[in-house]
């Protein structure tokens, strides 16, 4: 079966059954290994990606159901021109091992979005479902606090 | 004794070698007979290569493997240093396998002294133990030591380097070598005229490299200070290649599913329905599991969810009780090791006050956020191996035992990993790739274990119990008798991975309770051998997070009882035993503001563990709110005596310690007829961002020695937890985890 799928402004036609994953499309057959596999539940949100701008769970979305334009990782930015939130995490040293950091960020990213200027609250609730065994917590926080007063400007 | 005070601080030499159109330069150790692992390095069979300088530019290649710890900056902040290229112009690369690299710093901590005690004699016997990691051909990262192997060679590398291309430099330009300096990749002549390393390397080739000192610690542009990680961008874009992400031409993906009830088979399996599923190429059966071969990962794991296998049963106790008893049992027997026997420990002295508590530790998993994965390529003769490890060596040895081939026909290619805590070292995953990739002749396959079969198939940290007496007089400690059981990592891992089984008293099995800083007049600590089989390995910090709760919680449960403040209590009992320990101490005192006294609602709780010769006092302060027990604020001062990187010592810290907070509040395994009942992340926790305190780090430097920054962390948290819940609640925490029976946010 062919299904066609919008990832980062490029259109491309996957032969897979539409109950796989959008996670395991984005990996194995675009090799847009950004995207990371964690836990296949939900529960680490590594596989984070927008949707219409809306931040998901990757590893959930049969592609079938994929209900709009699909930004990852590599689509936010890239090392030569990185967007605004991957250079707060660079000014703020976040990554240790880094395997959850595109999910982290794309997860930001939609906070930022949605809410401007976060509170740690906010930050908290929005956050909760991405998780970093490296503990990178206080610098995910920081990075996002400075991302925001970035955007303002 | 007169004869170790005479040999050579410094036991290796730096050399040179001619590579294509440039120099390699490198350690190699007199007559220790090495073999190069850089193959295109000729004429030096010793070499060791830590610099490469060719058309491309400076190369350095890392002898220890990147898991998130910063290991790769700091190693290219070391030879920068002496070498004096701009930091954003030094590439780095993972060492291929070779005996060269071995970790002399980690075997280095084998031996049954407590580290803050090393003297020049243990120090010295502790060099020629640091020369068995050669003989046992370990390229591992871990033990926290890959700084303090690191911390010379490296820099040496770099000083030779620079001073042998002064001299290329010389010889061109007809000047002496002094005459010249050294700036971002260039030698400089005082008439301005100038050559790069690029240009000058062929010829520095040919010259034999000077012996070199080091650049005092005044002058040093890159160490000491935070420079900008040289894996940041990468990891910040997605673009950083882990294990999982190879992608080879023509790459095919493997699911596994192997028996969880550990050390049984597999009777009978019937594919018949995962071979009609779509994309599955292959099915291979390994006798105890299965391995399913698709176009697609998800292909493959629904693949081999859907075969059909009879599992044999375990061998092991079909209980938690049952394994607990065996714990028990050995706790009640005859101690492996007596390393710490101080005074008479056997009689509560005249007038004392006797204190005494059980604890309990559950078996963990790693949880590493990179499941197990490994991608190998057979052709027949060769093997090729993509994976995040933390022992390249090992990897190696192992694959080509898999697969039939000699070790030197197998390439190791050691990626970025996803997490390592320990789990790396071992190389079950990578031996399941190449078993796989044999089956595939000619094809690369990359295989992913699920989070299930990853957690179900981990070399668990042991769980343990421990039993501690003690007494207390005058407001101080005059007894501490502590007995700990648990299963030897150190034998397990030991047959597994080098083949021998090492005897003798385990002294990780008691790290972090025989050596730490106290004085106390009667001093016991024993270690008791659990003789179960269950799956054990490494696990950041390895014994001290098991023991540190037990013998902090225990020093705690001894200042409550001597009616005495619990940071004054250790900090009196520490200050003439090891000042920079106690120093610690006196840094989280300030930073905390602490009095002793908290308000209602707010508990907190000191714990301090000395590991891998860096002494860590953390204080942690813990809320009560409507939702529950919040861990809301940490400070912690730690001395790893020199700092080479303060961001990434801070980073390390806070990391170690959130790593065991998710271990103290929520980390635990459990076993069933032999397997592991929890699968995923649902049921094996961790502290996430809105768990996570608030967290100051205080870094001191007066320890006399470098130690590590990647363990050190961990242990003192779960004390410190504890310590503050019994703060805030009156209810001692004696087993973990701590979310069992106290209401913590989740």
């Amino acid at each position: 079966m062919t299904i066609s799928l919008t990832v980062n402004g490029t259109e491309h036609a996957v032969d897979l059954p539409g109950e796989v994953p959008l996670l395991w499309a984005l990996r194995d057959e675009l090799n847009l290994t950004g995207t990371k596999y964690g836990c296949g539940v939900a529960a680490c949100g590594a596989c984070t990606v927008q949707i219409d701008g809306q931040p998901v769970r990757s590893c959930q979305v049969a592609l079938a159901d994929v209900w709009g334009p699909v930004t990852t990782i590599e689509g936010l930015g890239t090392p030569d021109a990185m967007a605004v939130i991957q250079q707060a995490w660079v000014d703020h040293q976040v990554a240790q091992c880094g395997y959850c950091q595109s999910g982290q960020i794309m997860q930001a990213a939609a906070l930022l979005a949605e809410t401007p200027e976060p509170t740690d609250d906010e930050i908290d609730a929005a956050m909760q479902g991405n998780l970093c065994r490296c503990g990178t917590y206080p610098r995910i926080r920081a990075a996002i606090h400075d991302a925001a007063r970035a955007m303002k400007v | 004794m007169s004869r170790i005070g005479k040999i050579a601080r410094r036991t290796f030499l730096v050399g040179s070698a001619a590579i294509a159109g440039g120099v390699a330069f490198g350690v190699y150790y007199a007559n220790k007979g090495m073999t190069n692992p850089l193959q295109h390095a000729k004429g030096e069979t010793t070499l060791n290569p830590y610099v490469l300088i060719d058309a491309q530019g400076v190369t350095l290649i890392a002898p220890r493997a990147e898991m998130g710890q910063g290991t790769r900056t700091t190693l290219a902040a070391l030879v920068a240093e002496e070498l004096d290229v701009a930091w954003e112009d030094i590439r780095v690369i993972h060492g291929p396998p070779g005996q060269a690299y071995y970790n002399h710093a980690m075997f280095g901590g084998i031996l049954p002294v407590a580290e803050y005690k090393k003297g020049p004699v243990a120090e010295h016997l502790g060099q020629m133990a640091g020369y068995l990691g050669k003989a046992l051909q370990t390229q591992i990262t871990g033990g926290s030591s890959s700084m303090a192997d690191a911390f010379e060679k490296m820099r040496h590398a770099g000083a030779t380097a620079r001073e042998t291309l002064k001299l290329a430099a010389a010889k061109r330009f007809d000047l002496n070598a002094s005459d010249l300096r050294t700036e971002n990749g260039t030698v400089i002549a005082p008439d301005g005229r100038s050559l790069t390393y690029v240009e000058l390397a062929p010829a520095a080739a040919e010259i034999a490299p000077p012996d070199v000192d080091l650049r005092p610690a005044t002058e040093w542009k890159y160490l000491g200070k935070s420079m900008p990680r040289v894996d940041m961008v990468e990891k910040s874009t997605g673009t950083a290649t882990f294990g999982i992400d190879v992608r080879p031409e023509g790459l095919v993906y493997a699911a596994l599913r192997i028996n969880p009830h550990f050390g049984g088979g597999m009777t009978g399996f019937d594919d018949t329905e995962a071979r009609k599923m779509p994309g599955v190429q292959k099915i291979i059966h390994f006798g105890t599991g299965i391995a399913v071969v698709a176009s697609n990962t998800w292909l493959a794991m629904k693949a081999a969810e859907a075969v059909e296998i009879d599992w044999e049963t375990s061998p092991h106790p079909a209980t938690q009780e049952a394994i607990f008893a065996s714990i028990r049992t050995a706790l009640d027997g005859a101690p492996n090791s007596t390393l710490r026997d101080d005074g008479d420990a056997g009689t509560v002295p005249e007038g004392a006050s006797l204190v005494e508590a059980e604890y309990s530790l559950p078996y963990l998993a790693h949880a590493a956020m990179e499941p197990m994965n490994a991608t190998a390529l057979y052709t027949g003769d060769e093997l090729i191996l993509w994976s995040g490890n933390q022992a390249p060596i090992l990897h190696r040895k192992h694959c080509a035992e898999a697969v039939g081939l000699a070790p030197e026909a197998v390439t190791v290619h050691t990626t970025y990993m996803g997490g390592g805590f320990g789990r790396r070292g071992e190389y079950d995953y990578s031996v399941y790739a190449a078993r796989v990739a044999k089956e595939m002749k000619g094809t690369p396959v990359q295989l992913t274990w699920s989070r299930e079969e990853d957690m179900t198939h981990d070399f668990y940290r042991p769980g343990g119990l421990g039993r501690f007496r003690g007494a207390v007089k005058d407001g101080k400690a005059v007894l501490l008798d502590g007995r700990i059981a648990a299963q030897s990592c150190l034998r397990q891992a030991g047959a597994r991975m080098m083949g021998f089984e090492s005897g003798g008293p385990d002294k990780a099995l008691v790290e972090g309770a025989f050596d730490q800083p106290y004085r106390i007049p009667n001093h016991r600590i024993t270690g008791h051998i659990a003789e179960l089989t269950l799956p054990v390995g490494f696990w950041r910090s390895v014994g001290a997070s098991l023991t540190a709760f037990m013998y902090d919680s225990f020093i705690d449960e001894m200042a409550h009882a001597a009616g005495a403040d619990p940071l004054d209590f250790r900090y009196q009992m520490m200050k003439d035993e090891h000042a920079p320990s106690a120093a610690c101490l006196a840094a989280v005192r300030e930073m905390s503001g602490w009095t002793g006294k908290t308000p209602e609602g707010i508990g907190r709780g000191v714990g301090f563990c000395h590991s891998f010769g860096t002494p860590v006092a953390q204080v942690i302060e813990v809320e009560q709110t409507a939702g529950g027990i919040r861990i809301s604020k940490a400070w912690i001062a730690c001395d790893p005596g020199i700092v080479l990187d303060p961001s990434i010592v801070e980073a390390q810290m806070i990391g170690g310690m959130i790593y065991g907070l998710s271990a103290a509040a929520f980390g635990e395994i459990t076993f069933t007829n032999g397997a592991a009942d929890q699968q995923n992340f649902p049921d094996y926790d961790a502290i996430r961002m809105h768990t996570a305190p608030k967290t100051e780090v205080r870094v001191l430097t007066a320890n006399p020695r470098l130690s590590g920054v990647g363990e050190p962390g961990t242990p003192p948290a779960m004390p410190a937890l504890g310590n503050a819940l019994f703060d805030l609640t009156g209810q001692r925490a004696r087993a973990l985890p701590l979310n069992k029976s106290f209401d913590l946010i989740v």
